[in-house]
C-alpha cells in the first residue's frame, strides 16, 4: 500500500468527516436541549442546497447573496418547524416528539420535491475547482472552505454556547429542565434557540458540501443519518467529541471503502453506529452518565 | 324467474366483460410508469412520450377509426404496485395490451400477470432477461445493456487497450451492466484488473478512484445513473486521473454534461441515438422518427426529449403498427407485434420475430464524447 493512496483516503475522509460533524452537532444541540433527536435535520442540509439554487436561479442573486439567503430562509422553516409542530405539544413525550420530526422530515422532503422537482442539481464551487497536490494525494479548494467553515461554526458555536448568557441558559437546560425554568431561564425560547442554531448549522452543512456531492430533494436522509452517527459516536455532545466522531467516520469510510470494498462503505456507519450503541450508549469519549430523572 | 335465464345473462355478461373493443369504439392501452419515486427519470418522461404520443394519433383521427384510449397509472417504481395495477388494467379495464413499467424488476414482477391473462406487454426496461427467454406476451423497447457494453468493448479493442478497471453502482443498472461487463470481456480480449462498486447516494467515490488509479489500468467504465457518475466524473478530475473513461447510456442526457460540467470532457459513452438527433447523417433510416420525436417533445414540454421517452414513444408506435395491420384483440396484437419488420423507431430498428422480443441490434447504440459540453459522435 502506497503513501499517496493512504494519504489520499485519509484526506477524503477527513473533507468527509467535517459535514457529517457539522450536521451530528446540529443533532446534539437539539438533543441537549429538548431530549429528542430530531430526525428532520437532515432535511435542513437539503434545504441549505436546494434554496442556494434556487436564490442562484430565479432570483438571479449572486453566490455570496444567495448563500446568507439560504441560510436565513432555512433558519426561517426551523423556526416555523418549532413553532407549528413542536412547541403546540402539550404532554411531549420523546416518542411522539421523535414521531414529529420524522413526519416533519418526510413533509418537508415532499414539499422540497414538488417544488423544485426531483433532478439532482449542481452548485459552482466557491472559488474555482482545481485540485491542490499535497504530497501525492489532490484535494479541491471547496474542501479547504468546508475544513474552514467547519472549524469557524464549531469555534462560534463553542464561544456562544460559553461565553454568552444565552448559551449559557442553554447549557443550564440542558443539564436541568426543571432547576433552570426555576432560577428564571424561558425553556421554551431556549428550544425555539436550539431549533434556531441547529437548522442554520444544517444548511451550511448542506452549502458547503452542494458543489462536491451536488445537492437533490432527498439527499438529507442518508446525510443525516451519517450525522446522527457523528453524534451517537461523540455521546451527543455539543462540543468537540461530536466533531472527532464525524471525523472517525468519515475516515473510517474512506480507508475501509478504499482499502477493503466500497460496497462496504456504508454498512461500516452503520456497524460502528450499533457498536457504540451497545457497547457505549454515552459515546466514544462519555464518562457512564447517571439516569437523569 | 327460474334458472332459465342463466344461460342467457352469462352470455351477456361473457359480451359486456370481453368486449375490449367494441365496433370503431376505443381501443385501450394500459400503461405502467414509476411516475414518481425514485426511477421517476424513466417514468416522468415515458407518460408525458405516451399521452403525448396517444393524443397526437387520435387528432389525426386514430387508427383505422379507432381512437386510442391511455389509461396510466403511477407504480412509484414498486414491483409490488406494479403487479396491483396491472392486474386492474386487465380485470378492470380490460386493456388491448400494455405498456411498461419502467424498471426491469417491476417489469419481472408484472410478467406472470400478462402471462397468465394473455395480455401483450411491451415494457419499457432495459434488464436482458425480461425478454431472455422468450416469453410469449411479453415485448421490450429499450436496448439492452449487452448491445451497450460490446459498444464500448469494440472501441477499447480498436484502441488496443485491454486492462480495465470497472466501477459500477450497486443497484439493479449497475449489477446488470457489471454482469454483463464481466461475461463479455474475455471475448473482447479484455482484462478486469479492478472490480469496485458504490452506493446509488454515495458523494465521494475518491476512494474507488484512488485505489483505480494505483492498479495502472489502462481505462476506466463506470455503470451507472445520475448523480453518481458525475460525482465520479468530478473525483477523477481532482485526482488527475488520466486515463480515458467510459460511463454507461445510463447517463445519456445533457443533464449529465450540467452537473459534471467541466469534468465531463472527453468522456465517452455508449447512448441511443436520440441524444445526437441532430448530428445523424440524413441517410439514417431512424433520422426522421428521431426528429419528429425531438421536436414534439420540445413543443409540448419544453425540454429536452431523452431516450427513456423514446422507449414509450416505441411503445406506442409499435402497437400502431400492429393495430394498422389489423389487430384489435390482445392476441391478434401480440400477434402482429411479432410480425414487426424494420420498423425505425427512436431507440433503434425493431425486427421481432418468434425468437427476439426485444428486436434491437449493435446499431441500436452510438458512441458519444463530450466535447466543449456537448456531444460529438466518435467516428
Amino acid at each position: 500500500m502506497q503513501f499517496d493512496q493512504l494519504l489520499q483516503y485519509t484526506l477524503s475522509g477527513l473533507a468527509t468527516g467535517a459535514i457529517y460533524a457539522l450536521i451530528g452537532i446540529g443533532f446534539s444541540i437539539i438533543y441537549n436541549s429538548t431530549g429528542i433527536i430530531n430526525f428532520a435535520q437532515g432535511e435542513f442540509v437539503m434545504l441549505g442546497g436546494m434554496l442556494t439554487l434556487f436564490f442562484l436561479e430565479l432570483l438571479k442573486l449572486p453566490l455570496w447573496a444567495a448563500i446568507p439567503c439560504s441560510v436565513l430562509a432555512s433558519t426561517l422553516g426551523g423556526v416555523l418547524f418549532e413553532r407549528l409542530a413542536i412547541r403546540p405539544l402539550r404532554q411531549p413525550t420523546p416518542i411522539n416528539l421523535v414521531i414529529i420530526t420524522i413526519g416533519a422530515s418526510i413533509l418537508i422532503r415532499g414539499l422540497a420535491m414538488l417544488l423544485w422537482g426531483k433532478d439532482t442539481h449542481s452548485l459552482p464551487p466557491f472559488s474555482g475547482d482545481e485540485p491542490i497536490a499535497i504530497g501525492g494525494a489532490t484535494i479541491l479548494p471547496q474542501h479547504l472552505w468546508i475544513l474552514g467553515i467547519t472549524v469557524v461554526v464549531i469555534v462560534a458555536n463553542k464561544f456562544f454556547f460559553y461565553h454568552t448568557i444565552s448559551g449559557k441558559a442553554m447549557r443550564a437546560c440542558a443539564y436541568n429542565r426543571r432547576a433552570a425554568g426555576l432560577v428564571g431561564i424561558d425553556v421554551r425560547r431556549m428550544v425555539l434557540f436550539s431549533f434556531i442554531i441547529s437548522s442554520a448549522m444544517g444548511s451550511v452543512a448542506g452549502i458547503i458540501v452542494a458543489p462536491l456531492t451536488m445537492t437533490a430533494y432527498d439527499v438529507g436522509i442518508m446525510l443525516g443519518l451519517k450525522g446522527f452517527c457523528a453524534a451517537i459516536i461523540g455521546g451527543m455532545s455539543s462540543g468537540l467529541a461530536t466533531v472527532v466522531g464525524g471525523l472517525i467516520l468519515g475516515v473510517l469510510e474512506s480507508l475501509g471503502a478504499g482499502l477493503i470494498s466500497s460496497g462496504y462503505k456504508d454498512a461500516i456507519a452503520f456497524i460502528i453506529l450499533l457498536l457504540i450503541l451497545f457497547i457505549r450508549p454515552q459515546g466514544l469519549f462519555g464518562k457512564a452518565d447517571t439516569e437523569r430523572v | 324467474m327460474g334458472f332459465r335465464f342463466i344461460p342467457v345473462i352469462s352470455v351477456v355478461l361473457t359480451l359486456l366483460v370481453s368486449g375490449t373493443v367494441n365496433a370503431a369504439g376505443a381501443i385501450k392501452i394500459g400503461a405502467l410508469f414509476a411516475v414518481t419515486g425514485p426511477a421517476a427519470f424513466l417514468g416522468e418522461p415515458e407518460r408525458n412520450t405516451a399521452q403525448m404520443v396517444v393524443d397526437e394519433i387520435n387528432r389525426a383521427g386514430g387508427v383505422r377509426g379507432h381512437k386510442l384510449e391511455l389509461i396510466v397509472y403511477d407504480t412509484a417504481g414498486d414491483a409490488t404496485k406494479a403487479v396491483q395495477l396491472a392486474t386492474k388494467l386487465v380485470k378492470n379495464d380490460h386493456v388491448a395490451a400494455i405498456i411498461g413499467p419502467s424498471t426491469t424488476g417491476e417489469s419481472m414482477a408484472v410478467i406472470p400477470v400478462v402471462e397468465k391473462d394473455q395480455v401483450p406487454l411491451i415494457s419499457c426496461a432495459a434488464g436482458i432477461k425480461i425478454t431472455d427467454p422468450v416469453k410469449k406476451w411479453v415485448f421490450k423497447t429499450a436496448q439492452n445493456d449487452s448491445l451497450a457494453v460490446a459498444r464500448i468493448y469494440e472501441q477499447l479493442q480498436r484502441q488496443r487497450l485491454t486492462r480495465v478497471a470497472l466501477l459500477t453502482v450497486s443497484d439493479g443498472f449497475g449489477s446488470s451492466g457489471r454482469e454483463q461487463l464481466k461475461a463479455q470481456a474475455a471475448r473482447h480480449g479484455i482484462t478486469i484488473v479492478s472490480d469496485d462498486t458504490y452506493g446509488p447516494k454515495d458523494t465521494d467515490m475518491t476512494a474507488q478512484l484512488t485505489k483505480i488509479r494505483g492498479s495502472h489500468v489502462q481505462a476506466v467504465i463506470c455503470w451507472g445513473t445520475n448523480p453518481g457518475p458525475a460525482v465520479i466524473a468530478k473525483n477523477a478530475r481532482q485526482l488527475g486521473l488520466k486515463i480515458p473513461i467510459y460511463m454507461s447510456h445510463g447517463v445519456s442526457s445533457k443533464k449529465f454534461i450540467d452537473l459534471a460540467g467541466e469534468a465531463a470532457e472527453g468522456i465517452r459513452l455508449p447512448s441511443g441515438k436520440v441524444l445526437v438527433a441532430d448530428l445523424l447523417p440524413n441517410s439514417d433510416p431512424q433520422k426522421r422518427s428521431l426528429m419528429a420525436f425531438v421536436r414534439d417533445y420540445q413543443k409540448h414540454y419544453r425540454a429536452e426529449g431523452d431516450h427513456f421517452g423514446g422507449h414509450a414513444w416505441d411503445a406506442v408506435m409499435l402497437l400502431k403498427g400492429a393495430i394498422e395491420r389489423g389487430a384489435d384483440t390482445p392476441a391478434a396484437i401480440r400477434d402482429q407485434l411479432e410480425r414487426t419488420r424494420q420498423f425505425h423507431g427512436i431507440g433503434g430498428t425493431f425486427t421481432y420475430s418468434a425468437h427476439d422480443h426485444a428486436g434491437l441490434g449493435k446499431d441500436a447504440f452510438v458512441l458519444v464524447e463530450v466535447k466543449n459540453r456537448d456531444w460529438v459522435i466518435v467516428k
